[in-house]
């Protein structure tokens, strides 16, 4: 089943057993079914509770924060990730206060579906992944699932959620084959978090330690089984840590792993100064700062706008042989 | 949920169409939109020189001169199934619609007894059915999606929205009249057009009369002069009537005017028009009403008023603030 097929079901799966759940978005009506078909059949099946909606970002996500703060829990799905800009202000300055301000007395159990990413040449405004405007918010979960585990539950865990979700899908991966249970000579764990959603962690080796760890999240883990077979073929242990929850980030259990390997690249496909991979590193190094025998390694999109041409864009963007060769420097 | 093809004539009409369809007011109603408008005016009076005072931390924006906008309205509702969102300005809507005068003051000097522990303050009020939030038009969606969840579960429920002129500037404004309308949701949208966004007067902000912009959106405008608590929550019955029987939005366009400065001491608007509308004060026109009908009752009234207001002070000014712990459950882990 592939990626897009599994959030469908579950899309679709909410619908006949939840009757608080509403989806709404752009061009979801079919037989359209959205941009990325992802709700492709469901506003056919389900006309009163799966709604097309004008294009207006930032009303469509304060819609979902009244329906949310009334007992329903909405989906919204927002056409392209990019568009994550205009409901930024819902989301900064209602969605993520709420709760907090009013003292618990309200909850907002709301999911924003969206797909960032690029490698479609789609060019600048339509390929970026941006998920990192909204780390820095308090009070707001962001979920990024991979190949390896399947998004439909993900997605499912975000809508019972009594906490706002960001829920971040990478558009490259929606035709992708899922691997929940690995591929041919990579072992997949999935490991609980308290929040709910699990952590993949992916070995290359039988037995013994590792000599690197990776760590990366959405569309980048359809990089990962291709690295570790390669490198399985060097005879280096990798660990890749795959975690599905970005934010807040469970630090934890990527500390210990982090600490068994003792060096770690770090992969994110957005740009890398002040991302995902900066904080991360941060924290590794407020706990590991002993433990570690390299520096930690980031690599991310070039720090610049997502060119269309297919060249150049693959220049910007990292790419499976950055990430492999960032890994073979760690253990040289 | 759509209602794409109920088709819904736009109007623009005065309230006083709405006063002669024969909604008579209760008896004692002038009485009570009296107490609640004067409970308002002396509160904030009074957390204005709390503020001068030094005793209250932070900032107020008061409604004074807009009390029959607030206390009108929300008495035409029903405060266990409507719901209400309100703006920076919404220390009138909590009161008049939650009568919560303790949790208000207690939020507003930032004590644990206040509405939301002290947290929220001013600007971010919530109890049961209303909310309030301090960022321009970004409420109005918000309550739009309130609408479509009271709708969906058929709870009979209405949602009012309160914003100023000055909210007419956001794009956001727009978009929800336009969904509103288009999925014909229950939600009487009510501008309070004091003139004012802030320092700026109208004319400098606004092109054409702000009220009309609803009307492309086919949702029927009513303008009144927010005059009289009484014309006002006669005018806001009929409205909310329709909205209950239609379950479509509309707009109510109050034209009132902000006697106090916009926070605290920033007012430079000219001192002749400021005279004007004080010797035009509400709150002074509907008192003099009273004074006539039955003076020593209005004593009485407004001896309670102001005794219960200090009651709430004191217990406020005596309450501990929350305990540092309790807030920080709210910091994220991980």
């Amino acid at each position: 089943m592939t990626y897009l097929e599994n959030l469908n079901k579950a899309l679709r799966e909410l619908l006949e057993t939840t009757s608080d759940v509403v989806i709404f978005g752009e061009d979801i009506m079919d037989p359209y079914g959205g941009a990325f078909k992802v709700t492709r059949g469901l506003q056919r099946d389900f006309p009163h509770r799966v709604l097309t909606t004008p294009i207006s970002e930032a009303a469509l996500t304060g819609l979902a924060n009244g329906m949310a703060l009334r007992g329903l829990r909405p989906i919204l799905e927002i056409m392209f990730g990019d568009f994550t800009a205009l409901c930024a202000d819902q989301i900064l300055n209602h969605t993520s206060k709420f709760r907090i301000m009013y003292n618990d007395q309200v909850k907002v159990p709301m999911t924003i579906r969206t797909p960032m990413g690029g490698g479609r040449g789609y060019g600048p405004t339509h390929s970026q992944c941006i998920e990192k405007l909204f780390f820095g918010i308090p009070d707001l979960r962001i979920v990024a699932p991979s190949i390896f585990y399947e998004p439909g539950k993900l997605l499912k865990q975000a809508v019972s959620d009594d906490m706002p979700v960001l829920f971040v899908e990478h558009k490259l991966l929606y035709p992708v084959e899922l691997m929940t249970a690995g591929g041919s000579g990579t072992k997949v764990e999935h490991v609980p978090h308290i929040l709910g959603y699990p952590i993949s962690l992916l070995r290359n080796y039988a037995s013994g330690k590792p000599d690197v760890c990776l760590i990366t999240y959405g569309g980048v883990s359809r990089f990962v089984p291709s690295i570790l077979g390669h490198l399985a073929d060097e005879e280096i242990k990798v660990v890749a840590c795959v975690p599905s929850l970005i934010k807040p980030l469970p630090t934890k259990l990527m500390c210990e792993i982090v600490a068994e390997a003792s060096r770690v690249v770090i992969a994110e496909e957005g740009t890398g100064q002040w991302g995902w991979g900066a904080e991360l590193a941060a924290r590794l190094h407020e706990s590991l700062f002993h433990k570690l025998c390299k520096p930690v390694r980031r690599i991310a999109a070039l720090q610049t706008i997502i060119p269309a041409s297919k060249t150049l864009e693959l220049t910007v963007l990292p790419t499976a042989e950055n990430i492999e060769h960032a890994l073979l420097e760690m253990v040289e | 949920m759509s209602d794409c093809s109920e088709r819904c004539d736009t109007t623009l009409r005065d309230g006083i169409v709405q006063a002669e369809r024969g909604i008579s007011s209760p008896e004692g109603l002038k009485w009570t939109l009296y107490r609640k408008m004067l409970q308002i005016r002396r509160v904030e009076e009074s957390l204005l020189q709390l503020f001068t005072r030094g005793i209250l931390f932070g900032t107020v924006h008061t409604c004074i001169g807009q009390e029959p906008c607030g206390v009108g309205v929300t008495q035409a509702l029903e405060p266990a199934t409507d719901v209400v969102w309100s703006n920076h300005r919404g220390h009138g809507h909590y009161l008049a619609f939650t009568g919560d005068l303790q949790g208000l003051i207690s939020e507003i000097l930032g004590k644990a007894s206040g509405a939301c522990g002290g947290i929220g303050g001013s600007q971010h009020l919530h109890n049961r059915n209303i909310y309030t939030n301090g960022i321009l038009g970004g409420t109005l969606p918000c309550a739009a999606g309130c609408a479509f969840a009271e709708k969906f579960k058929k709870t009979g429920g209405i949602v009012t929205v309160f914003f100023g002129d000055g909210a007419f500037g956001e794009g956001v404004v727009y978009e929800t009249f336009n969904v509103a309308s288009l999925w014909g949701l229950p939600i009487l949208f009510v501008l309070e057009d004091n003139g004012y966004a802030q320092s700026t007067p109208k004319a400098l902000e606004h092109a054409g009369e702000i009220s009309r912009r609803a009307e492309s959106f086919n949702i029927p405008i009513t303008r009144l002069e927010a005059d009289h608590a009484v014309s006002v929550w006669q005018t806001a019955s009929g409205i909310v009537r329709e909205i209950r029987r239609n379950q479509r939005p509309q707009l109510l366009a109050l034209q009132t005017y902000r006697l106090a400065p916009h926070s605290k001491g920033d007012d430079n608007r000219d001192p002749q028009e400021l005279e004007a509308h004080w010797a035009a004060d509400p709150l002074k026109r509907h008192r003099q009403e009273l004074a006539a009908e039955d003076a020593p009752r209005l004593e009485q009234l407004e001896q309670e008023v102001g005794e219960e207001i200090q009651r709430c002070i004191d217990f406020a000014i005596n309450d501990k603030p929350m305990e540092t712990a309790h807030f920080l459950k709210y910091v994220d882990q991980g």
